[in-house]
């Protein structure tokens, strides 16, 4: 331990000023243990997040109202894969197998989401999924674009652009059913009663109890606190409703002037923590569902490593 | 239970005619052909790219972070290899 110490030290130091300095860390250089597991953790949860996420909203795509909408949704699933891939290889980069992350996701080791545990009862809630989900995953994407570590802001550079179509497309599918027929307005403001509150959650816990805050954004890993993010989120959000013609399921929001933020009500914690637990709506069938579509897939994976083999040895024997 | 041992791939794209490849990102792929497939999916679904090299991530050599300092330090106290080390009177055009 005392020969090892001043190797480690230089290096730790090498590590604290380029955190300082506003640098970004690159996969080979030196790092401290808790910050690389720290950021498999948080990537892990991040790429399995957009994994599953494609579940709820593939729920709808048999049944869109247009094959414009159709096309849209299927874009938009499809991106979801995409950024789970993106963020799969960042996770890569800290020494972590696909495989090993895929069955950490299998067997409940790796956390996901919980938004992802509500079910999508209507088509309304791709809507909703996109304005109020899609909007919370971004106010807590943007500041990451700027993490510390590199391939991590790299892949988030490149999702937050896609998102902002996810977002878009959303708005757009509520507004139209807002100024539908009655029937469609209430359809879409009973999205929007549902999925509020679990997308205020979706920033976490309130700062004093979250396990991991502090020491992010020590590394720089997070940039914003948990409850100021979340505040964002509410701020940009009321102006929308309005926009919409539906209102938001919290009679204490209103405007703070002294404060220059809206003030909103409790969150129920105990229903966050439920959820988590894996007592949520849907916990169990979307990780069975997960589970089946890998083995689904298992003869394809194997066909292509059979024909990749034999291309291989083919070429060597030509070569020989 | 079905692991594929796949080998990454490092993904390179260009944007436009007349520019560089530039790095996107990696993926898995059991062959070069399966890989340049899976890098169009992932890495130009927006008309992001008109070409794209798909190169095995183990065939990559690259200096060491750990060296950094010594093995780019020859160009360090060169400052004459740049142009603003040179003094030109004021009023001399076109230099």
């Amino acid at each position: 331990m005392t020969t090892m110490a001043p190797d480690t030290g230089s290096y730790e130091a090498v590590f604290d000023a380029a955190v300082a300095a506003d640098e970004r860390i690159e996969p080979r250089d030196w790092m401290p243990d808790a910050y690389r597991a720290s950021l498999v953790r948080q990537i892990a949860q991040h790429a399995h997040s957009e994994i599953i996420g494609m579940q709820p909203e593939a729920n709808w795509i048999t049944r869109a109202p247009s094959l414009r909408r159709k096309a849209i949704l299927m874009a938009k699933v499809q991106d979801e894969a995409g950024h789970g891939l993106y963020l799969y290889s960042a996770a890569e980069t800290l020494g972590t197998s696909r495989d090993e992350l895929l069955d950490k996701l299998h067997s409940g080791r790796q956390k996901y989401s919980s938004i992802f545990n509500y079910p999508t009862l209507t088509w309304a809630d791709v809507g909703a999924i996109g304005w109020l989900v899609d909007g919370a995953a971004i106010t807590n994407q943007v500041p990451l674009c700027r993490c510390s570590y590199g391939p991590y802001a790299r892949a988030m550079v490149r999702v937050c652009k896609e998102e902002s179509f996810h977002q878009r497309q959303g708005y757009e599918l509520l507004l139209t059913l807002s100024r539908g027929t009655e029937a469609q307005h209430a359809m879409a403001q009973d999205a929007v009663d549902r999925w509020w509150w679990p997308s205020l959650m979706m920033f976490g816990p309130p700062d004093g109890e979250s396990a991991h805050s502090a020491q992010s954004m020590a590394w720089k890993i997070k940039r914003h606190s948990n409850d100021e993010l979340r505040q964002r989120f509410v701020d940009i959000c009321v102006p929308q409703a309005e926009s919409l013609g539906l209102t938001l399921p919290d009679p204490d929001l209103r405007w703070n002037e002294e404060r220059g933020h809206h003030d909103f009500g409790p969150i129920d914690w105990a229903e966050f923590h439920e959820v988590l637990r894996g007592n949520g709506p849907c916990n169990d069938q979307r990780i069975t569902r997960r589970r089946q579509a890998h083995e689904d897939g298992a003869w394809v994976r194997e066909a292509a490593a059979a024909y990749a083999g034999k291309h291989r040895d083919t070429q060597g024997e030509a070569g020989a | 239970m079905t692991s594929t041992d796949w080998p990454l791939w490092e993904v390179f794209v260009r944007s436009r005619r007349g520019l560089s490849h530039t790095h996107a990102g990696s993926l898995h792929a059991p062959d070069a052909e399966m890989a340049l497939r899976n890098a169009r999916d992932l890495y130009t679904r927006r008309s992001e790219g008109v070409s794209i090299w798909v190169v095995p991530s183990a065939s990559i050599t690259a200096s060491s972070p750990d060296e950094k300092d010594p093995f780019f330090e020859p160009a360090a106290d060169k400052p004459y290899r740049h142009p603003t080390f040179y003094d030109i009177p004021e009023g001399v055009r076109h230099l």
